[in-house]
């Protein structure tokens, strides 16, 4: 490891002025049954390195939706999703893949850790994926579990962890192979306020330390905490007033 | 860390997994058992007619060896003459005859052979000597049970009655010197042997230079069937078949058998198959979130097929291995059953154990493991992750 790789959680690409996220005129359509939904209607937006963007609003009106485009697992109908320059929507399954695993992080509402797996093991995953010999994983996997304040919980599985703590296990997972963009969908939709006030404060630290942070949410508080909060509707971003 | 997620994987379900390899283990059983069985036979009774290294079996011409009470004359001739044939190396000639053991005022029937003394063809030596005097017998351990001796007693033994002068004919004493293991019948039958030149004897002008059966050894460069065919064109009066020609036929006469063992084999291998994928795919069904999230974080399509196919494959390879012992015990006891059948040899099974038979059947097994989970591995794999993942929110 080099003198840099030393932080738990560095952003991947924080020296560059470059956007990290640039989508350009996004549609995302749905078929279902024989009705074509809309969730996505020609959105734009830019996010530069080290930012912390909330993205708000109702329910369906297509944040999940962004969500998926920017994390790579969901192609745009039209229009372009370019990560770190890259047109991410004409990448091939195995070329996406590998860059998920190498430039983007994942937190979900309901933290989604294997179940049979320890915590270190969990965050190990990203990092065995990435062909990380053991000795390397498990010292940054523990680096990491320190890092979000559970590095005395590392044998323990979820189902022996509260709520806050798996979310903690897998934003710890998230950061394993040092992406240049987090990437939260409702991280603290399942968890009690003063869990979600922890995880707030983590995210908070993260960002402080260079990550570039995207999270998904219908918590004021989370929101609040973000630099730049993105409103959406039917699909499209509001412009600010 | 693939291992680890297929052993954490077959772990969450402790119940589900020892079930599914017990299934596996039952089908691995059947399927030995069927191919044990199938090849078994064939082996066993190939075995059976080389247990002394003959090939060649001379019988009176139009029988089976040892089928009727036909005999062939002029022994000592046909012997001479196949000495004659450097291709055949050892011979050894048998005289087959029913006996009756004078007990008292009653007497016991029982079969006896007259063989060379100098050449165990028929029978192995378990305890005491084999026959080397004119006086001698040898019996297995139903003749001594049956006759009520041991080593070292004598016996009346006689081969007729005759009705007009009421008396026994081609009476001897013997001495009981051994006692043997017959090949060519069954453990319960008593079975004596005695030297040839006794038996032609007892038999009186009737049997005199005589032979039921002339077993041959062709040495290992020549071709068993040719010696055979030079045999019955040099000596009309007799009938020769090669264990070849033996085999062909058992072949031919039990080829319903093998494809009964066949079918049932594909059956149980087919029942392995469904069970594996079925438990593969419920156990896939119940992870499609868990699968979706590990593509979303950059786990690549081949390596989650890889998990969920070893999942499968251990399933199938501990049930093989559990179905190897469970199929051995079956079949020692099936054997033990029909191996009870009035008249069959003590050699002779119908389950015979082959490493390479056992082998192949069980890497099938494995190897129905192995597509049992491609398919429902690759199809979770390839949803759509983020369609799979609001599916698994929403539910």
């Amino acid at each position: 490891m080099t003198a840099s790789d030393t932080r738990a959680a560095p952003q991947g690409d924080s020296l560059s002025t470059a956007p990290v996220v640039a989508v350009r005129d996004a549609h995302r359509d749905y078929r279902m049954g024989q009705e074509v939904v809309r969730a996505l209607r020609g959105v734009s937006l830019e996010i530069a390195p080290g930012d912390y963007v909330a993205i708000v609003g109702p329910s369906g009106c297509g944040k999940s939706t962004l969500l998926n485009l920017l994390g790579v697992v969901d192609r745009p109908t039209e229009g372009q999703v370019l990560i770190q320059g890259r047109d991410v929507g004409a990448m091939r399954d195995r070329e996406a893949t590998s860059f998920r695993l190498r430039n983007i992080g994942f937190v979900f509402q309901r933290f989604y850790l294997m179940a049979m797996l320890s915590a270190r093991e969990n965050v190990e995953l990203p990092m065995a994926e990435a062909g990380m010999s053991a000795a390397a994983r498990i010292a940054r996997a523990r680096e990491l579990l320190d890092y979000v304040g559970l590095g005395a919980r590392e044998r323990h599985r979820p189902g022996q962890l509260s709520g806050g703590e798996q979310q903690r296990v897998a934003i710890a997972r998230a950061l394993a192979n040092r992406p240049g963009l987090l990437l939260a969908d409702e991280p603290t939709g399942e968890l009690d306020a003063h869990t979600g006030a922890e995880i707030i404060g983590l995210f908070r630290r993260l960002n402080e330390d260079g990550t570039t942070v995207v999270v998904v949410t219908h918590d004021g508080e989370l929101a609040a905490a973000a630099r730049r909060t993105i409103h959406m509707r039917d699909g499209q971003i509001i412009p600010p007033t | 860390m693939i291992r680890t997620l297929a052993a954490a994987s077959l772990r969450r379900h402790p119940a589900r997994t020892i079930l599914a390899i017990l299934g596996v283990a039952v089908a691995g059983a059947l399927l030995l058992d069927m191919v044990m069985l199938g090849t078994g036979m064939r082996e066993s009774f190939r075995r059976f007619l080389l247990v002394q290294g003959f090939q060649l079996r001379i019988a009176p011409k139009g029988t089976l060896p040892m089928d009727t009470e036909a005999t062939i004359n002029g022994a000592s001739a046909l012997l001479r003459t196949l000495r004659t044939n450097p291709d055949i190396i050892a011979i050894t000639p048998v005289l087959g005859a029913q006996i009756h053991v004078l007990q008292g005022t009653r007497a016991i029937t029982s079969f006896a052979v007259g063989i060379d003394e100098s050449t165990e063809a028929d029978y192995q030596l378990e305890a005491g000597t084999n026959v080397a005097a004119p006086d001698h017998i040898v019996g297995n351990a139903a003749f001594l049970t049956a006759m009520h001796v041991h080593r070292g007693d004598t016996v009346d033994v006689v081969t007729g009655f005759d009705p007009q002068l009421r008396t026994y004919v081609g009476r001897r004493r013997l001495v009981v010197v051994g006692r043997g293991r017959f090949f060519y019948t069954s453990a319960e039958q008593p079975v004596a042997a005695v030297p040839l030149a006794t038996m032609q004897a007892m038999g009186g002008p009737e049997r005199a230079d005589r032979v039921s059966l002339v077993l041959a050894r062709v040495r290992d460069s020549a071709n068993a069937d040719s010696a055979a065919a030079w045999v019955d064109r040099t000596i009309p009066r007799v009938s020769t078949i090669s264990t070849d020609a033996a085999m062909r036929q058992v072949d031919e006469r039990m080829g319903y058998f093998r494809q009964l063992a066949v079918i049932l084999a594909a059956v149980s291998l087919i029942v392995g198959f469904l069970l594996v994928t079925t438990l593969v795919t419920v156990s896939v069904n119940e992870r499609l979130g868990e699968i979706a999230v590990m593509r979303a974080i950059g786990v690549r399509r081949v390596h989650i097929v890889q998990q969920i196919v070893l999942e499968g494959v251990t399933l199938s390879l501990v049930g093989a291995v559990a179905g190897l012992g469970l199929g051995l015990v079956t079949a020692h006891f099936l054997n033990a059953i029909l191996s009870d059948f009035p008249g069959l040899p003590a050699t002779f099974h119908f389950f015979l154990f082959q490493p390479s038979a056992a082998a192949r059947s069980l890497g099938l097994l494995v190897i129905a493991g192995i597509l049992a989970g491609v398919y429902p591995a690759w199809r979770a794999a390839s949803l759509p992750i983020a369609g799979t993942l609001r599916r698994e929110a929403i539910a």
